[in-house]
């Protein structure tokens, strides 16, 4: 624990340092035209406490993060708990679409070869794709075609979901391709003599030993989900959401909401790997994992 | 010796790598009577282990008949005719020893019944009763080589294919393997064929030992060992012993003038 807090003490410190030289700009303006002084004690004092400030420093972003999160009633569009919410459905929505397609075409791939030459190029390519271009076109397609209307769902979730699954299958897809291809040739030629199938190949031995891989991959993944979800919420002028506080925040000049959603946002990000990781000690003990 | 169950008759193996075709096997002839006890021996690249696949059918030869009770040795697989003990037990980690011994079990499709009661009779076998509920990790490393042959026993295949399955464990340990296996052959009555780079254990071990040696891997000389099927340790110092271990030795180095 002690490096840990070493390392935030080091961080807080060169953030209120930071933020004294960013935001003293707008103090010395402000003593320009009132014609005052800046003293050193106005400067510290100043530059911790503006309102729109270049770099908040951080008791302000804690203060709106508290703020957004416990003085709303969480169903209010100002609570942080409701926009974080918002986020969390679409970030699993997402994270299991694309788990899912990517443990899918994982297995296709492993299967068969002319899948992997078939498959296997788009999927890189989808990756190089910048996903903040193809978003927009996402929210468009999802809105104008309303696969929502049909699942009776909102048209956000929808394309924010199918946003969050696009981050997300990749990873999944290479780890599982790595894991199911991770046993060796002996334990192949092993199976070979007991003759057999190649389905039970699969199920005794490929899927089992690839187990760990997916976690690993899940757990990358689920990042990516949020961030799928997050900038999902951008391009759409949406009203709820993570994603949605960013954009009210840069669009209003207040840094601070910015900095508090970017908080809640790493926050979530943190709690949903650990669910992953709890979901991972659970099965690989049932799988006999040295404790 | 009775009918032969495995039986060679210029056998040739030949593996196309990218620096041109390599002969893994040229003329080999053999022949395996019912309950003798085969070593393989030689150098790296003699093609011991290439014949141990072949009659397992994880090879295929190239020319040459290899028949395995008289059958193909795909043939023979499907009839179960075998169990193949490979160098590391390859024991899976998620499953418990005794799991990991139904493995076989149940992808040949025995009942649960019969899995259970089958393990728990080859648990006894190599010495193993009680450690049916562990997993791998717990168990010293001749313990789960044990397990691996246990699980190699468990579906009552006649013949035990074994590619140096005590290679990888100490002198001390395996010294005890050997005479386990020893106690096991007498049990069981079946027929083992055994790779090995060690003259000891190959000269203890066998009724019958293969000494081969490479570049093309081939048979250079075949002992029948006068030894008696009772062997305990210290029959390693009598001088039939020492006798057969010399001619071993003599034999690979034989094969092995251009060195």
């Amino acid at each position: 624990m002690g490096p840990v807090l070493g390392v935030l003490a080091v961080i807080v410190a060169l953030w209120y340092g930071a933020a004294v030289w960013l935001n003293a700009a707008w103090t010395y303006d402000q003593a320009a035209r009132d014609g005052g002084t800046v003293t050193v004690s106005l400067l510290l004092s100043d530059t911790m406490d503006q309102e729109r400030p270049v770099l908040p420093p951080p008791h302000q972003v804690v203060g709106e993060l508290w703020k957004g999160l416990t003085a709303f009633n969480v169903t209010s569009k100002k609570s942080l708990v409701y926009h974080g919410y918002v986020t969390l459905v679409s970030t699993f929505s997402g994270f299991l679409l694309g788990s899912l397609l990517g443990v899918l075409l994982a297995v296709g791939i492993v299967q068969s070869r002319t899948m992997e030459l078939g498959m296997m190029p788009w999927a890189v390519i989808s990756q190089t794709i910048p996903v903040v271009a193809i978003a927009p076109m996402i929210v468009v397609l999802s809105n104008s075609l309303g696969f929502g209307d049909h699942l009776g769902v909102s048209n956000a979730l929808v394309s924010k979901t199918i946003i969050a699954a696009y981050l997300s299958y990749f990873p999944v897809l290479v780890g599982m391709i790595k894991g199911l291809r991770s046993p060796d040739q002996m334990q192949l030629d092993q199976l070979k003599t007991y003759s057999a199938s190649e389905v039970q190949g699969f199920f005794k031995l490929r899927l089992p030993s690839s187990v760990p891989y997916l976690f690993t991959s899940l757990k990358v993944g689920i990042a990516a989900s949020l961030v799928g979800a997050i900038v999902g919420e951008l391009p759409t002028g949406a009203i709820e959401g993570l994603g949605a506080r960013m954009l009210i925040g840069s669009q209003f000049g207040s840094p601070i909401i910015v900095w508090a959603a970017l908080f809640a946002a790493t926050i979530l990000a943190g709690v949903l790997i650990l669910i992953v990781r709890v979901l991972e000690t659970v099965v690989t003990k049932r799988m006999g994992v040295r404790a | 010796m009775s009918a032969s169950v495995i039986e060679a008759k210029g056998v040739n193996l030949v593996f196309q790598t990218g620096d041109g075709p390599v002969q893994a096997l040229k003329d080999v002839n053999l022949s395996v009577g019912k309950g003798e006890f085969v070593s393989f021996i030689g150098p790296s690249g003699c093609g011991k282990t290439t014949f141990l696949r072949a009659i397992a059918a994880l090879e295929h030869p190239t020319s040459g008949i290899l028949t395995v009770n008289g059958m193909t040795p795909d043939e023979a697989r499907r009839k179960r005719a075998y169990g193949y003990v490979f160098q590391a037990a390859g024991l899976y980690p998620w499953r418990t020893i005794a799991k990991n011994i139904s493995l076989p079990l149940e992808i040949m499709g025995f009942s649960k019944e019969e899995q259970v009661s089958r393990v728990e009779r080859v648990l006894e076998l190599v010495e193993l009763s009680g450690f049916g509920k562990k997993f791998p990790w717990q168990l010293s490393g001749g313990m789960q080589q044990r397990a691996s042959i246990a699980r190699a026993l468990a579906f009552d295949a006649d013949i035990l294919l074994m590619d140096e399955p005590f290679g990888a464990l100490d002198e001390i340990v395996r010294d005890r393997l050997n005479e386990e296996l020893l106690k096991l052959w007498n049990r069981t009555g079946k027929t083992i064929c055994f790779v090995t780079h060690s003259i000891p254990e190959a000269v203890y071990l066998s009724t019958k030992i293969v000494v081969m040696s490479p570049r093309p891997g081939r048979i250079t000389d075949v002992i029948d060992s006068p030894l008696p099927r009772e062997r305990p340790l210290d029959i390693r110092d009598t001088k039939a012993f020492i006798d057969i271990a010399h001619r071993v030795r003599e034999g690979l180095r034989a094969g092995h003038s251009d060195e």
